[in-house]
């Protein structure tokens, strides 16, 4: 295999050591909350949507894993300044392909628990885990 | 460090046994840390399992012919080897289930649910039980209205034993703990417990899927009314669980499960059941399940649980001076390795639980993250998870070194 620790990248260990968007947000017009019923882990979203639809602040709160919360550091920075349908058309494999790692079915669901609660603070159905 | 002479257990042999602990994980020999969850099989259990389906797999109880009777005296013969090995009084005080988490269940509905319990009455568990020791009472308060009340935890990790005090009342109808918790290795004072129940005429209710594993339990110097394991934690195979029931207790309880293999006769509406154990065996059991149990049983026996007991004493006294010197390591549980079994949870402050099972895993090492079953629990330590290192019979100090090298690599990542 090539290195030992491919899953801890320097960008992935960047975005849990200084996540960016982490927070409260005060007047946050959607939110959202969700945990990983395998290790409780927590992560919850606070939205500021504008009048044109458009995600004008983002910020997360919560604990869990590097995978986790550099997931959520990474979701936050790509749906900053968006719309909302534009944040709902990223899905699973989306993730996949900012996160950049190889990811069992385990650590999965650490990486998609931040859409998750995203997709639940706009009020869409949640992403599946399958392949 | 634990010198080999004083180890009671031949651990190169041992590990010999065990077919899986020869492979190797991500290029690496494995690292087995998570008995806890679950144990590996010996080779005799594996034999046992297959020599039922090879030679003599028929139905039980049933069939008139050589195979089935076969099939039958080793079904019941793997009932009185697990009788003798929890020293209870008689095999038909042993009911196989799938589970630990069946066997609570069973309790919680044929005593629970069926049984004599009143709105009001009380049920008294604790904080650091496993969710299968929660949720089954959880149903029985929805049916019965009945109140759930709980002993607490210190910050060591043992129960609040003198809370038992005002939570043990004549309104107390069941008290139920676990022997040894699996998340703290805390091992409980359940003889003690017992007699506190009994002395209010509650009956007590022991969850020992961590106990008789690894240390001997003598069911009835500790006086309990029902004691619940399973077979997948003490070498033998997943899918056979077992629930001990003092027979008086056994007898008056009502089955969970209506079928063929529990009855007396049945007529069209109406039916009588068979006598204990059998009432509570409703459909084909698992037949390759209780042999191959026997067989971990007999391993065991050979073994001897007094050593079994003393090696885990030895390989945690290891692991507790070893884990002190990874800093920011948070150990959980009890100093007194008297006091606990062979489980060190823990946490570092560099990385989370799973972070750390993860690189753990690239080091070839199995260890368990997350909330092991026992939310309230994390919820008293104020933790969402927790890393959990598990030692058994094939486990020996070096087992130790190598999962302190990779803790300190999982440093070395966070830095």
């Amino acid at each position: 295999m090539a290195s030992a620790y491919e899953i801890y990248q320097e960008k992935i260990l960047d975005h849990y050591k200084h996540p960016r968007n982490k927070g409260e947000l005060e007047g946050a017009s959607h939110r959202g909350k969700e945990s990983n019923p395998l290790c409780g882990d927590e992560i919850s979203i606070g939205l500021v949507v504008d009048g044109a639809d458009r995600i004008a602040d983002v910020r997360f709160t919560g604990q869990g894993c590097a995978i986790s919360l550099a997931s959520a550091s990474m979701l936050t920075e790509r749906v900053k300044g968006r719309t909302i349908d534009e944040a709902a058309s990223i899905r699973r494999d989306d993730v996949v392909e900012f996160l950049g790692i190889p990811l069992s079915a385990v650590r999965m669901k650490c990486a998609l628990l931040s859409l998750q609660v995203l997709r639940r603070a706009l009020g869409l159905p949640p992403e599946g885990h399958g392949s | 460090m634990v010198g080999a002479a004083k180890m009671l257990l031949d651990v190169p042999a041992i590990k010999a046994d065990f077919p899986i602990l020869q492979r190797s994980v991500r290029g690496k020999p494995i690292v087995y840390l998570d008995s806890t969850a679950t144990s590996q099989k010996p080779r005799q259990v594996i034999d046992a399992t297959a020599d039922f389906y090879s030679r003599y797999n028929a139905n039980v109880h049933r069939a008139i012919y050589e195979l089935g009777e076969e099939a039958t005296r080793a079904y019941e013969g793997a009932r009185e080897n697990v009788a003798a090995f929890i020293r209870a009084k008689s095999a038909n005080e042993i009911v196989f289930t799938k589970s630990t988490t069946e066997a609570l269940n069973l309790v919680a509905y044929g005593w629970g649910i069926k049984g004599p319990l009143r709105e009001g009455d009380e049920i008294v568990g604790t904080v650091m039980e496993h969710h299968s020791n929660h949720v089954p009472w959880h149903f029985v308060r929805d049916h019965k209205g009945v109140v759930l009340k709980y002993v607490g935890v210190t910050d060591d990790g043992r129960l609040r034993i003198d809370e038992y005090d005002g939570l043990i009342t004549k309104r107390t109808k069941l008290v139920t703990v676990a022997h040894v918790s699996n998340v703290l290795g805390t091992i409980n004072p359940v003889k003690e417990i017992a007699k506190r129940a009994h002395e209010v005429g509650a009956i007590c209710v022991v969850d020992a899927a961590q106990s008789v594993p690894h240390m001997p339990v003598d069911v009835q110097d500790i006086g309990c009314d029902f004691l619940a394991f399973s077979g997948h934690k003490m070498l033998g195979p997943t899918g056979i669980g077992i629930l001990y029931g003092r027979s008086e207790v056994l007898e008056a309880m009502e089955p969970l499960l209506g079928g063929g293999e529990m009855i007396r006769e049945v007529h069209l509406g109406s039916s009588a059941w068979a006598d204990v154990p059998a009432k509570f065996e409703g459909g084909t059991p698992n037949i390759a399940g209780a042999i191959g149990l026997g067989a971990a049983v007999d391993y065991l026996g050979v073994l001897g649980m007094d050593a079994v007991r003393e090696h885990e004493v030895d390989m945690t006294r290891y692991a507790i001076e070893r884990l002190a010197t990874v800093p920011g390591l948070r150990l959980f549980g009890p100093d007194d390795v008297r006091a606990r079994g062979g489980v060190a949870s823990f946490t570092l402050e560099a990385a989370h639980p799973h972070d750390i099972a993860s690189i753990l895993d690239v080091e070839g090492i199995c260890i368990r993250s997350g909330h092991h079953c026992a939310q309230p629990l994390m919820d008293r330590f104020e933790v969402s998870a927790t890393a959990r290192a598990s030692f058994y019979v094939y486990n020996d100090p070096a087992d130790v070194d190598r999962l302190v090298d990779g803790l300190n690599r999982v440093r070395e990542v966070f830095a």
